[in-house]
């Protein structure tokens, strides 16, 4: 099976359902680049982290369209236009932007649906590049999926590889309901096999990278690919761990988690956002109230501190955590 | 304008291009983190405009904000020290090359969110007009950064409380990738002035063009009369950050700007021919910059680093 990555999976993904079905269209700002430059080339970003390249070559203008610098309209428009039978992406540049589009966000696409009696929906898939590690400072870090998981009529997805990538964004854009779809910066560059052929990852079904009886591991994104670092170099000393990705927090495959805990009996939740109210005190908090009779130990929660992400090497490095806080938490549960 | 003052003028010119240029090449070396918008061709309108002003009158930036903060006073090593993340920088590492604050000099902060400062900008004059002083608050924003709805409500809200704003909009004539003529609706000077207030426009490549444009917009707030706006067209030498390949934009244009767009020619020009400054005055200007932004970059190197337990200081001051 071919080799790709995370961007280029993306970026297939979007190429085949812009086939598939023509009312998909893309929304945001520099998808495609280049207009009214000197150059006098469209296509010159492709997005900034090059997952849209190509499209607008393909399939023009009214279809890839770039927006001024107006996350409020762009959101905005993309609801309005699926309101109106379109299944658009809007793509904000980075996650932290939603803060200025939050109202067309948790106002508005959350809550049409229920708020209209169930006689609507609105199809659109927001695109959201994620996370630390790029040195980029406090309002260009952030994952933000933390707080949008809490937000009911929102469906909220971040794969962890590049076959996930292709499959969740497939799923996402032929969903019915909003999608947040969350890819995380620091992957971008990951690959793995990813199959030519369009296929869909169902949202909301865990996948389990690794197997193992001492200790259950979730994570979410990016974590994902620390533990199984973490993992591995453990196995070597005879420490076997299931791993769960998630790979969406809302819906959350609670099933999955709960019958590997059932089966080892202690639980580590990993997540690069702060503590307070994330993702792994919603793990933990549900493992505790439905899995407690499995539990042996106390469950450990791996997140980032209760601060805004840093920007210096050294500063970040410590906030985001890596594979040393989740091997201290896994052989914290085992002690 | 006398001696004393063109002089300084020119070397805050001169101090921004050269810190800029500088950082373009050590970037290179990987030995500074993050991204860094590099301010290089609109140094007259960063100069231009906080010439007039003082530690009283506020500034708020943006993420290509170290021109603004270099004339309004930042000090220049403690600017390189937080772009290089050292505990001595201006922010203690915490924030780097988008976030440069200075409180004492009326800087409130480079902001990353585009569109995020003109309100905090009308939320300044507000402090100013309460306290019945004679101050202006002063937002920068880009062509880019004009369409963003927080800059529109930021305009209609000084006009409706007519407090002493002045919003600067500097058109280099991109937002990122992107054409400010693609993406700016109508004419941004019209568009400003549809708020009801006056637009001063101002040639961005000229100092001193830029210099009476905010003398009148400052000569407008103290007389009482509410925000106003300045509007400058400039060129950007660099691409959007520090490794952009700048697919969109011709290499004529770059060279282009380079020549006939150069603030520091213009000014020299205008006071060699004047004969307000001789070329000696402004060599020796020159030389001085060199030798400040050598040891900036000196101190940076070697300044303390953060550590670890650092993360967690300055998010509350009590919790
Ligand atoms: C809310 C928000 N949207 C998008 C961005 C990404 N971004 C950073 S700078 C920039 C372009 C800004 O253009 P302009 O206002 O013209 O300023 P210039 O870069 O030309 O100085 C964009 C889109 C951002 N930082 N914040
Ligand atoms: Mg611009």
């Amino acid at each position: 099976m071919p080799i790709k990555t995370y961007r280029d999976a993306l970026n297939e993904a979007l190429h085949q359902e812009f086939e598939r079905d023509e009312r998909v269209f893309i929304l945001g700002e520099d998808v495609s680049g280049g207009q009214a430059g000197s150059a006098g080339v469209v296509d010159a970003a492709g997005g900034i982290f090059g997952v849209t390249k190509d499209l607008v070559n393909k399939f023009g203008v009214d279809r890839v369209i770039d927006t001024p610098i107006s996350e409020s309209a762009i959101i905005g428009a993309a609801n309005g236009a699926a309101l109106a039978g379109m299944r658009p992406i809007a793509e904000l540049m980075f996650a932290d932007f939603i803060g200025v589009s939050m109202d067309q966000i948790f106002n508005q696409l959350a809550k049409f649906r229920y708020m209209f009696g169930g006689k609507t929906t609105c199809p659109v898939v927001v695109r959201l590049p994620t996370g630390a590690g790029m040195n980029m400072a406090a309002q260009h870090s952030q994952t933000m999926y933390q707080m949008m998981t809490s937000v009911p009529g929102l469906k909220v997805v971040m794969p962890s590889n590049a076959y996930d990538a292709k499959g969740l964004l497939i799923s996402a854009i032929r969903d019915d309901d909003p999608v947040l779809f969350f890819e995380h910066k620091g992957l971008y560059n990951d690959k793995c096999e990813v199959p030519d052929e369009p296929y869909t990852v169902p949202i909301g079904e865990a996948d389990m990278p690794r197997e193992g009886d001492d200790v259950t591991v979730v994570a979410f994104s990016r974590s994902v690919k620390f533990a199984i670092k973490v993992i591995d170099k453990l196995a070597e000393e005879g420490i076997t761990c299931d791993l769960v990705d998630p790979r969406s927090s809302s819906p959350l495959d609670e099933e999955t988690i709960l019958e590997s805990v059932e089966a080892t009996g202690r639980l580590v939740v990993v997540d690069e956002s702060p503590p307070r109210c994330g993702l792994t005190a919603d793990i933990a908090a549900m493992v505790a109230s439905k899995g407690f009779a499995s539990l042996k130990a106390p469950i450990e929660q791996v997140s980032a501190p209760h601060t805004p992400v840093p920007f210096a090497r050294e500063l970040e490095r410590a906030y985001v955590p890596g594979p040393a806080h989740i091997e201290a938490a896994i052989r914290k549960t085992l002690a | 304008m006398d001696k004393d003052k063109l002089l300084r003028a020119y070397s805050q010119l001169k101090t921004i291009r050269e810190f800029e240029e500088r950082l373009n090449v050590e970037i290179a070396t990987g030995e500074i983190a993050g991204f860094t918008h590099l301010y290089a061709g609109q140094e007259a309108v960063a100069v231009g405009v906080c010439e007039s002003l003082d530690d009283k009158d506020y500034i708020v930036s943006t993420h290509r904000g170290h021109g603004h903060c270099i004339a309004k006073g930042g000090d220049v090593i403690d600017m390189m020290k937080e772009i290089y993340g050292s505990t001595e920088g201006l922010c203690k590492g915490k924030g780097g090359s988008m976030h440069i604050a200075d409180f004492d000099r009326g800087i409130l902060g480079a902001n990353g969110i585009v569109g995020g400062g003109p309100p905090l900008a009308v939320g300044a004059a507000i402090a100013i007009k309460q306290r019945g002083d004679k101050n202006v608050a002063v937002s920068f924003s880009g062509d880019g950064s004009s369409n963003q709805g927080t800059v529109f409500e930021a305009m209609n809200l000084a006009v409706v409380l007519q407090v002493p704003s002045v919003f600067v909009f500097e058109n280099n004539g991109y937002g990122e990738h992107t054409g400010a003529d693609y993406a700016v609706g109508g004419d941004l000077l019209k568009r400003t002035e549809g708020f009801g207030m006056p637009v001063f426009t101002a040639d961005g490549a000229d100092f001193f063009s830029v210099y009476d444009a905010t003398q009148k917009a400052i000569e407008h707030a103290n007389a009482g009369n509410g925000p106003s706006a300045i509007y400058a067209e400039c060129p950007r030498y660099f691409g959007h950050y520090v490794g952009d390949p700048q697919n969109y934009r011709s290499k004529e244009e770059l060279k282009d700007i380079r020549e006939n767009q150069d603030c520091l020619k213009i000014f020299r020009a205008k006071v060699i021919a004047d004969q307000s400054l001789s070329e000696a005055e402004l060599n020796s200007a020159d030389e001085e910059v060199m030798k400040l932004i050598d040891d900036a970059v000196t101190a940076a190197r070697a300044a303390p680093r953060p550590v670890a337990a650092d993360v967690l200081e300055d998010v509350y001051i009590n919790y």
